[in-house]
């Protein structure tokens, strides 16, 4: 059995630090792993996705349209244009944050109105949680990200809960340490 | 690194530059380009390793030979369009070869995600009648560094290593060794090896058509290139990451796996094309194989179903070569009927940049660009730039357009590049512009690092890679020595300053110098002065001149159509504050 994961959001809101977490937790459960991501001209405010792939042995680090099995959204928008990967009956997990484009906020193009619904009228499932709402009550916008893992890991039952505090420690500096074990917390309490 | 055991999670530059300590490589260097950029930086976190930015490919190069001449196990790494740049030492080391180990990365960008072309750097190996390795996933990236030092030495040549981004950029599990004792080599004078006279070279040019009939034989019997059995209906023969690719697509096939594919192993080819009963050569844009395949007169399949441009992936190979597949293509749910606005990548808030470009647009001047995070300065709303083509092109393109347009272009021609790019290859076209009488005004965007590629030291910021104090770069007075008398500089936020100074540039008569300096707002030890911006909306008149500034932080509001300062993205620096006409948007010193 393969699990496919795609992570999405825009670039600064530490889509690749989660997605190294996740690839870390996947290897120290047993997995083969594979990650894909494109980082080059300047990320900020680009679009940004990374590719987690884990099993008894992967080969292509890219997942395939279709074959998706969760996708991790940390956008809306972003949720939608990459919705397109999952598989029927696939599950997106969507953080509900709006971040306008360059072409909206400039005026050039329109961002899509109702996008939860949308999403709920394709054939798979949708979680909507107000992870960027929790990270600030936390006190640091930037431990969305663990926010929205702790979410995921709720929803992955082949990686063992104790595995992701465990991955946090080795990977998050000591000062951060606790606000991100929180943050996880927090996250797979949400749902 | 995150390490388990003896096992570790690492990308493909991140194996890379673990295979070359494992090898014992004693030194590396390169200048950075994406996808190859980690490599060198993995490099640098080992202690063994002196490794180093250099200014540019060439440099880099030709100071990695003389480091394996003189008895180091070395490493370059390159993007593909670097090698471009440091092509004359690269063929001529292939003739004098190699001292100690040598090993040369090449990182090319099929997809072009981060390029301005997609030139498929294998055929500089065959040009160049060097060995190559072709890695499919990290594990291999690193066994294949190893492997490559050892060749290097066993058949006196330089061996490349030719990556693509999603080897470079992707992540997989690889197994790690202790680093190998490198045996002591001195520096010998050998005239006749290290000298390439033609009276030598024609001697080593035989030697390396020697070395290349020993390399043809090797392949064929060699842990890299590997028959994999399966159903023989359809064989297939890839390299490199299409065979992760291809492995997906077709679980069942045979495959003929190559990992060494200059020269080709030809016994090997011709066994396997026999075993099978439709053969298919799959590889990311040329058929760098599946021509060889062809010449040998074997029939087979490849460029005429699989697609030449662009980056291949497990669904293009599926779709181009469904008639063959007999795994079922995955369902997938309806798609989105939604217009989804495209999010490309824009200049930060802050960018000491934008300001630049908004003084260029309002001088409407016609800009020959460079290779950097400026090179956005092309898109909406910037619309400042005119030519863009390679590293340090700016300059001399202007030069050129100089020369074609005459009195018709002058006043209004500007050349725009950062400090590291000028460094890189600015320089040699400055000292020609001057020679050759052009009077273009050239602009150097310093903002005290090479930005784009993700924040590395250059010679104007004064520290090494390894994170050392070094001597600074003297900008204003390089631009002096190339016999530039007019070098003026500016600070990119003071707008007036930046227009006046144009101006005056423009006009002269001789070539102008304008350095624009300001750090890049997201490095770590920058700290502006902050001075609030707010805005009041009741006198925005909505007449748009903050939305060319291209500022992510400014928005149009849906609803009233006048601006919008998003609080969360804007970092004070005041640009829109000095651009507003009526007034609206105003900056004071706050805490």
């Amino acid at each position: 059995m393969t699990t496919n994961i795609l992570l999405c959001g825009v670039g600064g809101q530490g889509t690749l630090l989660a997605s190294n977490l996740l690839a870390e937790c996947a290897m120290e459960a047993g997995n083969d792993v594979k990650k894909s991501e494109i980082h080059g001209m300047a990320q900020r405010g680009g679009s940004v996705v990374s590719h987690v792939r884990f099993g008894e042995k992967i080969d292509s680090p890219v997942i395939r349209k279709g074959e998706c099995d969760i996708l991790l959204a940390f956008e809306q928008l972003e949720a939608l244009r990459w919705s397109e990967f999952l598989r029927p009956n696939g599950l997106v997990i969507c953080n509900a944050q709006n971040i306008l484009p360059m072409s909206v906020s400039a005026g050039n193009a329109v961002y899509p109105k109702n996008i939860l619904e949308k999403l709920g009228s394709l054939s798979i499932e949708t979680i909507s949680v107000d992870a960027i709402g929790k990270a600030k009550e936390l006190g640091n916008q930037k431990c969305l990200n663990v926010v929205l893992l702790g979410v995921l890991a709720r929803k992955l039952t082949n990686i063992d809960k104790d595995i992701w505090p465990k991955m946090i420690e080795k990977r998050v500096p000591a000062k951060f340490l606790e606000l991100n074990k929180k943050a996880f917390e927090s996250g797979w309490n949400l749902i | 690194m995150m390490q388990s055991g003896n096992r570790a999670f690492l990308s493909g530059n991140a194996a890379i530059a673990r295979g070359a300590w494992e090898a014992g490589v004693r030194f590396a260097s390169a200048y950075p380009g994406t996808p190859s950029t980690e490599i060198l930086e993995y490099c640098g976190t080992y202690d063994e390793i002196d490794a180093q930015w250099s200014v540019n490919e060439k440099t880099a190069m030709e100071t990695v030979i003389g480091a394996c001449y003189a008895g180091a196990r070395s490493l370059c790494a390159q993007k593909h369009v670097g090698l471009n740049v440091a092509a004359d030492p690269f063929f001529t080391v292939s003739y004098t070869g190699v001292n100690a180990g040598l090993v040369i990365v090449s990182a090319d960008d099929p997809g072009m995600h981060s390029s301005q072309n997609e030139q498929d750097n294998r055929f500089y190996a065959r040009m160049a009648k060097m060995p190559l390795f072709e890695p499919s996933n990290s594990q291999e990236a690193k066994d294949m560094t190893v492997a490559a030092i050892k060749m290097s030495e066993e058949y006196d040549t330089p061996v490349m290593l030719r990556c693509t981004t999603r080897i470079s950029h992707s992540e997989g599990i690889v197994e790690l060794k202790e680093r190998a004792q490198a045996p002591e080599r001195q520096f010998e004078r050998k005239m006749e090896k290290y000298c390439v006279l033609p009276h030598n070279a024609r001697k080593l040019h035989v030697k390396v058509e020697e070395r290349l009939e020993k390399l043809a034989k090797v392949g064929s019997d060699c842990e890299w290139n590997r028959i994999e059995d399966g159903d023989k209906k359809v064989g297939i023969i890839s390299s490199g990451i299409s065979y992760s690719y291809a492995r997906e697509v077709f679980p069942d096939a045979a495959f003929l796996k190559l990992g060494f594919t200059n020269p080709l192993p030809t016994e090997l080819i011709k066994k396997f094309a026999q075993m099978v009963e439709t053969l298919i050569v799959i590889e990311e844009n040329d058929p760098f194989i599946e021509t060889e395949v062809r010449a040998m007169g074997i029939k087979c399949i490849g460029k005429d179903k699989i697609p030449v441009c662009g980056e291949l992936n497990p669904d293009i190979i599926h779709a181009s070569l469904a008639e063959f597949v007999t795994r079922k293509t995955p369902e997938t749910i309806e798609k989105t009927k939604e217009e989804i606005p495209v999010r490309p990548p824009v200049l930060c808030p802050g960018c000491p940049h934008r300001g630049v470009f908004f003084v260029l647009r309002k001088l409407d001047c016609t800009v020959t660009g460079d290779i950097g995070c400026y090179s956005l300065g092309a898109f909406a709303p910037h619309n400042a730039m005119h030519t863009i083509v390679c590293m340090g092109a700016s300059v001399t393109n202007a030069l050129g357009i100089e020369k074609a347009m005459k009195e018709k272009i002058h006043g209004k021609l500007v050349a725009v590049l950062g400090e590291s790019t000028f460094i890189h290859s600015g320089i040699t076209g400055l000292i020609d512009t001057v020679y050759n009488k052009g009077r273009h005004v050239t602009m150097v965007l310093d903002n005290s690092i090479t930005a784009m590629t993700g924040h590395q030291p250059n010679p104007a910021n004064g520290k090494t890679l390894k994170g050392q104090d070094t001597k600074t770069l003297d900008l204003e007075a390089m631009a002096k020595a190339c016999g530039v008398t007019n070098v003026h500089t500016v600070d990119p936020f003071d707008l007036k300053q930046v227009e006046a100074t144009l101006k005056t540039a423009l006009n002269d008569e001789e070539p102008s110098v304008i350095i624009a300096r300001r750090p890049c707002f997201l490095l770590k030890n920058y700290k502006p002065e902050i001075k609030l911006v707010s805005i009041n909306r009741d006198k925005c008149v909505k007449c748009g001149i903050c939305w060319k500034l291209g500022c992510p932080a400014i928005e149009v509001s849906p609803e009233d159509g006048r601006t919008v300062i998003n609080a969360t993205l804007c970092v004070h620096c005041g640009l829109c504050a000095a651009v507003c006409r009526p007034g609206a948007i105003t900056q004071e010193k706050g805490e």
